[in-house]
């Protein structure tokens, strides 16, 4: 059974304009152990969907469908005492700006010890052992010393650092990362990257790492979500969609990165801009920027302006994209009545 | 955030204000709609005043001292003819009230006028240009603030008076305290302006004007200024509300309006010596007045501070 | 008319001055005090008064050539002082030491009036989209305020054409005008502040982190509209960026600075080939690619020094797995080494 499924999720917020669906019918799941990427642009909803699985979301945001069940425990429903355990036990959180999670006014030692004294019945002196051990298994040089530091006496790879010494206080069954590596340099980025790499299989910890960086989830995770205007438009194994991307969106984000053109020529540009929440365009979101929803005579195709696309399974991937689905469904049969090509 | 799709036109500046947060809120805060109401209304009797009101009462042959003293209507022993009933010199409260009240918010606006001058100039210059200039100015502007308005109108007053004579004085009195509360107080906006100078300047589009060769007057003024608006709107209504205080107070004690020109603290003070001969109407209503005016404005500033703060409304 | 006798003399300019120095930075300083007002750094020591002031270090030395027509690049992480070079080379900050010659000419400590003229020829572009458009103004009002002030004796029409030119060259729809900048998505309002530095027909632009603030594929967009305008304007670019992706890209050469001193300049291809600074060497290794299944970087020890005490002899010492006795001893200065100019005692001696 899967660590944590979730299904059909629909998270809206109530704002002034109107409502705003920030996620819609998003389904996938996670193995004990397993590593998942959720890769999107700002607005996709990869972080909306971050906060909805700890069931984080804060007014005027709600969940208005869907169920997540972690451990085989339905989450949407649960009362919030219980929700605090399971947040505290089974699952952390690393966020992109280590200050929002460590507190400036009490010493690294002090919130580790109260973390653990928070959810375990323990004594003060056992998780000031236990915080020192979790420290050395993050490779902080003097790690005695740093328990009684304040965190701005610490530079931002060593406070990240310390976050995941404290997200893996609990021997927690999953860790979301949200961008965690975002606001540091590459150097000590791969070092971040490469640490949470080998804490992961060696606790035998799920990861959720939600990133906007296709190079690292390339790095590090086995399975991708690929989010655009609060849906999820392909998964699969990360190689694959690395490689060989089906969905246009994933194909024009892999192939816009500077690396995949020759030096000094034009980037390959996806045209225009992810839709606001508020105004996504009817049918595929994705098809005002997509250059194959032009059918033969230059028109946006008909399916394309008007109906939502399902998953339709290409290779190991899942796809939600009418041509897709059009292109697997000819394949098997071998006749070519429906064929055009893209 | 919201991104502007290239087929719609830009949309004007009324339906800007339509879709603006400022009137949404406004719209769901019925405390603000009723201030607001409540503080047209007055200001409207206020400007109406030489049309309103049933007499003038700075004019002498209008005034009936045989009629001095008579209560309000609600009150037996009152005469239809003054709705208010009348004070000690037999003019019509109502009256007095309606052209004490325009001479209040004349004082109340002509010195936030005078101290935003003052202190929006300063302000932005101790922001934008900083080192020694700050240091001068906001030194300036703790001087200034330790000393009270009362003791600044009392010295500047008495100077007046003693150069120029009793008669000039009643003759400038308004201009004089506006320049009175105008000094006394810029500080305030001096502090408030620097502050958001200092957030603003270090903002790129600064850098960008820098960039461009714009001169520094150019970049204070059209650049910084504009974006700096909305706590200088918020610190006038708590000004305008402050200034008209103070000059209440200082014509309660003697040194503000004359009382052939009463504003509403002068006319407090008039009624005060009446209050134990069973008058209470003379000093109650106009200080009723004065209280609703200034909480009126005070409650409308409070609705504005939380409206224009910028972390609910900017992207 | 004139607008189109233009391109076809800047050519011939162009032609002739290829490879000629536009800009050059020779022993640039800065400092920024640490230690407050005077009052501040007043310390009671000894029975005695005295005055200690501490500074950060941010730039220590730095020799730049940036020639005409070229995209050069300036890499480091954060705190290695390449926003700073790009403020003091466009005037925003005064160097503490150093000269910057624009054009042969002096431009480091002129006044805002001598300024002036260089203000038209260069011109810079900001990180964040966000701050950079005056909220308070509508976008027509953002473009045509540089062309009234730098060119008082043009009259309306042509403004307005000069605005309608440049808002077609970054792809800006004429109905934007209107509009002002929160109304607009990250890349639309980037688009926008490249207009601006257009508009004035500059030859060269100091551009700092322009797309680090955006997302992937409008990062694509704006990066190509600035290889575009280069082409159409022959532009000469300072690019300050932290992403080598976009430098393997972009950068005609690439200079690498750590704590305010350069390592490395290098042609891009060259630098990427063959890195020779040890830094240089790590600062590559650490690029996510999506080829590889897994990292294998090589791996820096240590962190950052802050700026205030800096290290004696190479600022990369401390980190450096090469480092020896003269590392920690003496500052090394950039020497030649195969077309590359190298600031390593061990590339020196041949040990690395």
């Amino acid at each position: 059974m899967a660590l944590l499924e979730v299904s059909n999720l629909d998270v809206r917020f109530a704002l002034r304009q109107g409502e705003v669906k920030a996620l819609r019918g998003v389904s996938f799941t996670l193995d004990r152990g397993e590593r998942l990427g959720i890769v999107g642009e700002s607005g996709a909803g990869k972080s909306v969907a971050a906060f909805t699985i700890l069931n984080l979301i804060a007014k005027p945001g709600y969940i208005a469908g869907g169920s997540i069940r972690f451990d085989g425990r339905e989450l949407t429903t649960m009362k919030p005492r219980q929700l605090q355990q399971v947040r505290g036990n089974q699952v952390s959180m690393i966020f992109q700006d280590p200050m929002m999670t460590l507190n400036p006014v009490l010493t690294i030692g002090e919130q580790m010890v109260e973390c653990l004294k928070a959810h375990r019945r323990i004594r003060s002196r056992d998780a000031r052992e236990i915080a020192l051990n979790k420290l050395r298994q993050v490779y902080i040089p003097s790690p005695e010393r740093r328990l009684d530091q304040y965190p701005h006496e610490l530079s931002g790879g060593m406070r990240q650092r310390i976050i995941i010494a404290i997200a893996l206080l609990l021997d927690p069954d999953v860790i979301v990362a949200d961008e965690p590596t975002t606001a540091l340099d590459v150097t000590i980025q791969a070092e971040i990257m490469e640490l949470l790499l080998e804490l992961c299989e060696k606790h035998n910890v799920a990861l959720i790492l939600i990133t906007h960086d296709l190079g690292v989830v390339s790095q590090v995770t086995q399975r991708t979500l690929v989010m655009y205007a609060g849906r999820v438009i392909e998964q699969g194994p990360t190689r694959e969609i690395i490689n060989d991307a089906q969905h246009p969106y994933t194909q024009g984000l892999i192939n816009a990165l500077p690396q995949m053109a020759t030096p000094g020529q034009r980037l390959n540009q996806i045209p225009g801009s992810m839709p606001s929440l508020a105004n996504t365009p009817p049918g595929c979101a994705f098809h005002p920027r997509c250059s194959f929803s032009v059918d033969a005579n230059g028109e946006r195709r008909r399916d394309c302006r008007e109906v939502i696309p399902t998953f339709v399974r290409s290779g190991n991937c899942d796809v939600a994209c009418h041509m897709v689905r059009e292109l697997v469904e000819s394949r098997p049969a071998g006749d070519a009545e429906q064929r055009e090509a893209p | 955030m919201t991104t502007a799709s290239t087929s719609s036109p830009a949309p004007s500046r009324w339906a800007r204000f339509r879709s603006s947060y400022l009137l949404y809120s406004f719209k769901r805060d019925w405390i603000a709609q009723v201030c607001f109401i409540i503080f047209v209304l007055l200001v409207a009797a206020a400007i109406l005043a030489p049309w309103l009101s049933p007499m003038n009462p700075y004019d002498l042959a209008q005034i009936d001292i045989l009629a001095s003293e008579l209560p309000p209507f609600w009150i037996d022993g009152s005469d239809p003819q003054y709705l208010l009933g009348t004070d000690a010199q037999g003019r019509d409260l109502l009256s007095t009230i309606l052209y004490g009240a325009r001479v209040s918010l004349i004082i109340g606006f002509g010195a936030v006028i005078m101290q935003a001058l003052l202190g929006v100039t300063f302000g932005l210059l101790a922001g934008y240009l900083g080192g020694r200039v700050d240091a001068f100015l906001m030194r300036m502007a703790d001087i200034q603030l330790s000393f009270s308005t009362l003791m600044v109108a009392i010295i500047v007053g008495a100077v007046i008076k003693a150069s120029f004579g009793g008669a000039v004085y009643s003759e400038y009195a308004v201009f004089i305290l506006v320049l009175i509360i105008g000094l006394a107080e810029w500080p305030q906006y001096a502090r408030t302006v620097r502050a958001s100078v200092l957030a603003e300047r270090s903002k790129e589009y600064v850098d960008a004007a820098r960039v461009m060769g714009f001169r520094a007057k150019r970049i204070m003024f059209r650049h910084i200024l504009p974006n700096t608006l909305s706590p200088i709107f918020v610190i006038s209504t708590v000004q305008i509300a402050n200034a008209i205080i103070s000059e209440a107070a200082l014509s309660f004690l003697g040194l503000g309006m004359p009382e052939t020109q009463p504003s509403l603290g002068s006319l407090i003070k008039s009624g005060f010596d009446y209050l134990q001969s069973g008058s209470w109407w003379i000093t109650l209503i106009p200080g009723a007045v004065l209280v609703v005016l200034v909480l009126v404005i005070n409650l409308l500033g409070d609705w504005l501070r939380d409206v224009m703060n910028p972390r609910l409304y900017k992207g | 008319m004139s607008e189109v006798m233009k391109p076809s003399q800047r050519q011939d300019d162009d032609s002739a001055q290829a490879g000629e120095t536009l800009l050059q930075i020779r022993g640039l300083e800065k400092h920024f005090p640490l230690s407050g007002d005077f009052l501040e750094q007043l310390r009671f020591e000894g029975g005695k008064l005295k005055r200690r002031q501490e500074f950060v270090h941010a730039i220590n030395g730095v020799d730049i050539d940036v020639k005409r027509g070229e995209s050069l690049c300036v890499v480091g992480e954060s705190g290695c002082g390449k926003s700073t070079v790009a403020r003091m080379v466009m005037g925003l900050l005064s160097p503490s030491a150093g000269e910057i010659r624009y054009d042969g000419q002096r431009i480091d400590h002129l006044s805002p009036g001598q300024l002036l003229p260089y203000r038209r020829r260069m011109q810079m572009i900001f990180q964040n989209p966000y701050a950079s458009l005056n909220p308070r103004m509508s976008i027509q009002q953002t473009l045509e305020e540089p062309l009234r002030f730098h060119h008082p004796d043009w009259n309306r029409e042509r403004i307005l054409e000069k605005i309608a030119e440049v808002m077609a060259s970054v792809g800006i729809d004429p109905e934007w005008g209107k509009r002002f900048g929160h109304e607009f998505s990250g890349g639309q309002r980037q688009r926008i502040a490249i207009a601006r530095a257009l508009v004035v027909e500059p030859e060269f632009i100091v551009a700092d982190e322009p797309i680090s603030a955006l997302d992937v594929s409008i990062q694509a967009q704006v990066l190509n509209l600035l290889m575009d305008a280069q082409e159409a304007h022959h532009l000469t670019y300072l690019f300050i960026t932290h992403d080598l992706a976009v430098v393997e890209h972009f950068g005609t050469r690439v200079v690498v600075m750590y704590l305010g001193r350069v390592c490395e300049i290098a042609e891009t291809r060259s630098l990427f080939d063959r890195p020779r600074h040890p830094y240089t060497q790590a600062l590559l290794s650490a690029i996510p690619r999506l080829e590889d299944d897994g990292p294998d970087h090589i791996k820096l020890s240590g962190e950052v020094p802050t700026p205030v005490n800096l290290p004696s002899g190479c600022v990369f010492h401390g980190r450096c797995p090469h480092a020896n006795e003269r590392c920690r001893r003496e500052i090394p200065r950039l020497i030649e080494a195969q077309g590359s100019q190298v600031a390593c005692h061990g590339v020196e001696e041949g040990r690395i």
